[in-house]
């Protein structure tokens, strides 16, 4: 098992830097540095200005080489100018190198300085996962129980009515998207003027003006049920029937299992089938599934936090890629790297432990 | 409501069973009528389809929601079954009704303990509480003698090999003392010798209970073995039924009396006296002719009779409750012998085509799931050395695990052999891998599969899957050459010219391995490797495609190796043969001298072992202790020493110490055994025929 672990670490670890290679590339190639250089010093540079500027600031070297400076394995940039020092190491300007370290990369834990939020990335990064983190949780203590219990119930009958109206709700809301469903709910629960808010106002049933607020920017000091449910419905709706359906195939399949009807001839009571024998059996696919939204929540987030405009990790990464604040985008694209590989660690080995036919003697 | 016990425990009245789809309605079961009494054994004989399982599964109320009981009644203990409420049938299953399937493997809950599925059955049915229920699963356990009762308790199903899988299945049957044991199938995924265990614990716990028994099987060995009394099924219907050993005997349906000249029976030579395989297919079940269901394919079919309209059955009068589905029974002489056999010459051997020398396989295996752990060696073939000659058939017989498998797989060249040398003709392959072997070599060396229905490409027409075959063994110079060597070789296999253009799934199992043959010998193959090629037919067609490979085998002085578990038909069909265990050649020799003494310990237990359907054999009874060991981690000495009854006769504790040498005999016939030429000559025949 722990030889096991520390392989798949290995070729995690491989799996980061290609992938952190190939995102830093992007983020570097020459029109991107162009803006970046017109966005920092002055849009009406010369391209010759811009050549200067971007060797000067230690963008002459090669991308290998820069992204060796990223990581912090190749010594970063030094220029001396006058006597004055500046470098990658070195804010602003120093007088000698001494003080300065001579590497700093994010191994060294230096992730750079976001040019929009004007503040290290490190920084940025902590408090937008944060407050997506809390996202994250509300939305899979919300999904994965319902989804769970709504593809039991319609797979452990096949064919039966439950099971076709919860699969007709699992459907719909698979096929619809973040950024329909965040518009429907917000009309339906959130505005003043459509929807049942102006209705229940009428009706002095509720206080404010809607009923649900439209945006979650009050959630990030204090999340309240009214201000945080929408977001969370909107990213939990869609991965609900994605893991229904999941979990009601492999039930489906479970259930036509011969030793399901070894239990069924042995007296067990239908209800006994479902829960002793057929439960354990069925969550072990679903259950890698679950594993696998994780990576696709970060991915959901972008679109649902900039609808309900709550700053998390997503409404970040659109900032970074609208302003192009290349070392904000690069420490977002590790931590989602790094993130999407942990769960799939933690999948594969829950798998082992919820399936005792490929568990360790 | 009380059940008087000289009635029966079960009555099957007129049961009719139809599934309903949504092309249209099937009907499975039609007027099937039994009795089984208290502590009796009835069998259910017949083919795949023939509504033996269906019926089963009726008496158990559990038909799935496409089937309905559409007539007729079930009778449990003079309570009605197809009446029952869901709540009725609860409780009924599994303390009073209790099933064995035909997979152990996929009948138990692979994600639960094996004691928490026994003890569940008390714990429903008797308010058991869960200690208890785990002491009398533990007794149980040790009833269905199961080493290490404790462990096994503990263990989940996937840590436990197939014949213990399946006691346990019987254990769990057991748990709550039924008065009706149904099995279906019990012993058909699993080895000849583990069957004869299953088979005594069966009877001797059937005895022990006093349980009645419907006894499902395709055997009928089997069924002569364990049953009482028997029912033959055909197509649906019930067609003969009666004591076992008057139906054995003296037959009364046509049906019944053909599938007995159809499976081979000690004394039926391919030579001298073929085996009759019943003409024509088993019939759909929406396209079953009018009248006797069986009258398109049987001998004494009479037109205006017998497809006049529906038959009852009728009971033989001075019989014990013998009843038979056939119009002209009074007129048939049951006693008239076979007509359609003719005696064909056999074949003398010729030179040397296949030449084995000193083979081993190893295979280097790696523990843990994860893989790293301990690297073993799995030694799966050791010292092989034989030769085989033109126009001969060699069977490889032995249980899974013996390595005959892997013999195939480096003949072929799916492998390559450790060590030792192969022959084919004058070129030596052992070491070279199918892909470096020539187009002449590959096509002089074929293979006919086991399953029939995985080996055929499910999206290509037959005949397109034949013609890819000549082209891999580069044959003619043009499509039409190959065209028309492929439709040769569909005259070859007797199948109409016109099934050319069909797909796979539009053929019978029959059919589509007659596919598989045609397709080995595209190349004129000189040796074919057939492993156990009709094992997963019906005896109906089985001889039929043994015929066929016979056929084919004369006329091209074709070189067969037949691997089979199959005793019977091994003894049938080949000239010499060669019995492995645990990838050791334990005997070898002509099929007289291995089918009689003196023989090999193990091959005596697994002659033993084999079902006969013939109540005139007698034979002995040999059930081996313990399982196959694992050849990750053989015996020392003798691999057979663990389970061999004849160990304590040598002296010294010799067969724990050395391998024993190859001892050769008169006429060629080898034996690798300790044991001395007096205790060999002392064996007594395992086989014995009544004197008629």
């Amino acid at each position: 098992m722990f030889a096991f672990i520390l392989r798949r670490s290995g070729v995690m670890l491989l799996t980061v830097l290609a992938l952190t290679f190939i995102v830093f590339w992007l983020t570097n190639l020459p029109p991107n540095l162009e803006k970046l250089a017109k966005s920092e010093a002055s849009v009406r540079m010369t391209d010759a200005e811009v050549a200067s500027w971007l060797d000067r600031n230690g963008y002459g070297s090669s991308t290998l080489n820069r992204y060796g400076q990223w990581l912090g394995v190749v010594p970063g940039w030094t220029r001396e100018e006058d006597g004055r020092f500046t470098g990658r190491c070195i804010s602003g300007t120093a007088t000698s190198l001494d003080d300065a370290p001579t590497r700093c990369g994010i191994l060294q834990g230096a992730w750079g300085y976001s040019t929009v939020f004007k503040q290290p990335v490190a920084d940025v990064i902590k408090r937008s996962l944060s407050m997506t983190s809390w996202l994250m949780l509300w939305v899979m203590i919300v999904m994965v129980p319902t989804a769970l219990i709504l593809g039991v119930l319609s797979g452990m009958r096949e064919g039966s009515w439950t099971d076709r109206i919860l699969s007709g709700f699992a459907i719909i809301t698979t096929a619809t998207p973040e950024y329909v469903s965040g518009v429907i709910f917000i009309v339906i629960f959130a505005s003043a003027t459509v929807g049942i808010s102006p209705v229940l106002t009428e009706l002095g049933w509720i206080e404010g003006k809607t009923l649900f607020q439209g945006t979650a920017t009050a959630a990030m000091d204090k999340i309240t049920f009214w201000n945080f449910a929408l977001p969370v419905m909107t990213i939990a709706l869609y991965g609900i029937g994605y893991i229904a359906r999941m979990t009601r195939a492999s039930m489906t399949e479970v259930m036509s299992q011969q030793y399901i009807r070894t239990a069924r001839l042995k007296g067990v009571s239908f209800r006994q089938v479902v829960m002793k024998h057929a439960l354990r059996n069925a969550l072990i696919a679903p259950f890698t599934v679950i594993m696998l939204q994780f990576p696709w929540l970060l991915n959901g987030v972008v679109i649902v936090e900039t609808l309900f405009n709550y700053k998390g990790f997503g409404w970040t990464l659109v900032q970074a890629a609208g302003n192009n604040d290349i070392p904000l985008l690069l420490g977002c694209s590790v931590v989602a790297v790094v993130v999407v590989l942990i769960t799939q660690l933690i999948s594969d080995i829950g798998y082992v432990f919820l399936n005792p036919r490929i568990r360790l003697s | 409501m009380t059940w008087d016990p000289t009635q029966p425990i079960l009555e099957i009245e007129n049961l009719s069973i139809t599934f309903f789809t949504r092309l249209r309605q099937i009907p499975a079961v039609m007027d099937f009528s039994c009795k089984v009494m208290a502590g009796e054994a009835m069998g259910l004989v017949g083919e795949s389809g023939c509504g033996k399982s269906t019926v089963a599964l009726a008496v158990m109320r559990d038909l799935g929601k496409n089937g309905k009981i559409t007539g007729g009644r079930i009778l449990f203990k003079g309570q009605d079954l197809t009446s029952m409420s869901d709540e009725e049938l609860r409780r009924i299953r599994g303390s009073e009704i209790a099933m064995i399937y035909q997979e152990p493997m996929a009948s138990l809950n692979p994600a639960m303990k094996i004691g928490a599925q026994l003890a569940e059955v008390p714990m429903i049915h008797r308010g058991m509480s869960r200690a208890d229920a785990w002491a009398l699963a533990r007794q149980i356990v040790a009833d269905v003698r199961l080493p290490d009762p404790d462990r096994m308790l503990n263990s989940y199903p996937h840590q436990l090999s197939g014949g213990q899988q399946q006691r346990i299945v019987i254990a769990m049957a057991l748990m709550a003392k039924p008065a009706l044991l149904i099995l279906d199938e019990p012993t058909t995924a699993l080895d000849v010798t583990v069957e004869a265990g299953i088979v005594a614990l069966v009877k001797e716990l059937g005895e022990k209970y006093g349980t009645s028994m419907l006894f499902i099987s395709h055997n009928l060995g089997l069924v002569l073995d364990v049953c009482d009394r028997l029912c033959v099924m055909y197509s649906g219907e019930a067609v003969e039924t009666g004591n076992v050993a008057e139906v054995f005997t003296e037959m009364r349906h046509p049906y019944t009396q053909a599938l007995f000249r159809a499976i081979p029976l000690p004394g039926a030579d391919k030579n001298a006296r073929p085996l009759i395989s019943i003409p024509g297919n088993f019939p759909l079940p929406h396209e079953r002719p009018n009248g006797c269901n069986f009258g398109p394919r049987c001998d004494y079919f009479q037109p205006g009779c017998c497809d006049a309209g529906e038959i009852a059955m009728e009971p033989v009068p001075g019989s014990d409750r013998h009843a038979t589905r056939c119009l002209k029974w009074q007129e048939i002489d049951w006693l008239a012998p076979p007509k359609a056999a003719h005696a064909r010459e056999k074949l003398p051997p010729g030179e040397i085509v296949l030449k084995m020398d000193d083979l081993r396989k190893y295979y280097q295996v790696s523990s843990g799931a994860f893989g790293g752990g301990m690297t073993k060696v799995v030694k799966a073939n050791e010292t092989l050395s034989f030769e085989a000659r033109k126009g001969e058939t060699l069977a490889i017989v032995g249980e899974s695990g013996c390595g005959k498998s892997t013999f195939a797989k480096v003949l072929m060249g799916l492998e390559t052999a450790t060590s030792g040398k192969i022959m084919l003709f004058d070129e030596n392959v052992q070491s070279t891998p199918i892909q470096k072997r020539g187009a002449d070599t590959v096509s002089k060396l074929q293979m006919v599969f086991q399953n029939p229905f995985d080996t055929l490409n499910p999206s290509m027409t037959v005949g397109r899957q034949i013609i890819r075959a000549l082209e891999v063994f580069q044959f003619g110079k043009s499509d039409a050459e190959r065209h028309a060597r492929m439709l040769e070789l569909l005259d070859l296999v007797k199948l109409p010219r016109a099934f050319a253009e069909r797909m796979p799934r539009q053929l019978s199992g029959g059919q589509k391995q007659r596919v598989g043959i045609a397709r080995a010998f595209a190349g004129g193959a000189k040796v074919v490797v057939a492993d156990e090629p009709v094992s997963a037919l019906d005896v109906s067609v089985q001889a039929a495609v043994t015929d066929l490979l016979m056929d084919i085998q004369r006329e091209n002085g074709t070189t067969l190796l037949f691997i089979s578990h199959d005793l019977s038909i091994v003894r049938y069909l080949s000239d010499r043969v060669m019995v492995m265990y645990l990838g050791h050649v334990v005997e070898m020799g002509t099929t007289a001298q291995v089918f009689a003494p003196p023989y090999h310990p193990y091959t005596e237990a697994l002659l033993s072992a084999v079902p006969i359907a013939d109540p005139t054999v007698t034979r002995k009874h040999i059930v081996l202790e313990g399982a196959i060991p694992s050849a990750m981690n053989p015996p020392p000495g003798c691999p057979f020493q663990t389970r061999c009854r004849w160990k304590s006769q040598v002296a010294g504790g010799l067969c724990e110490r050395e391998m024993p040498p190859v001892v050769s005999l008169d006429g060629g016939h080898q034996i690798k055994c300790h044991l001395t030429a007096e205790q060999f000559a002392s064996m007594e025949p395992v086989i014995r025929i009544a004197a008629e």
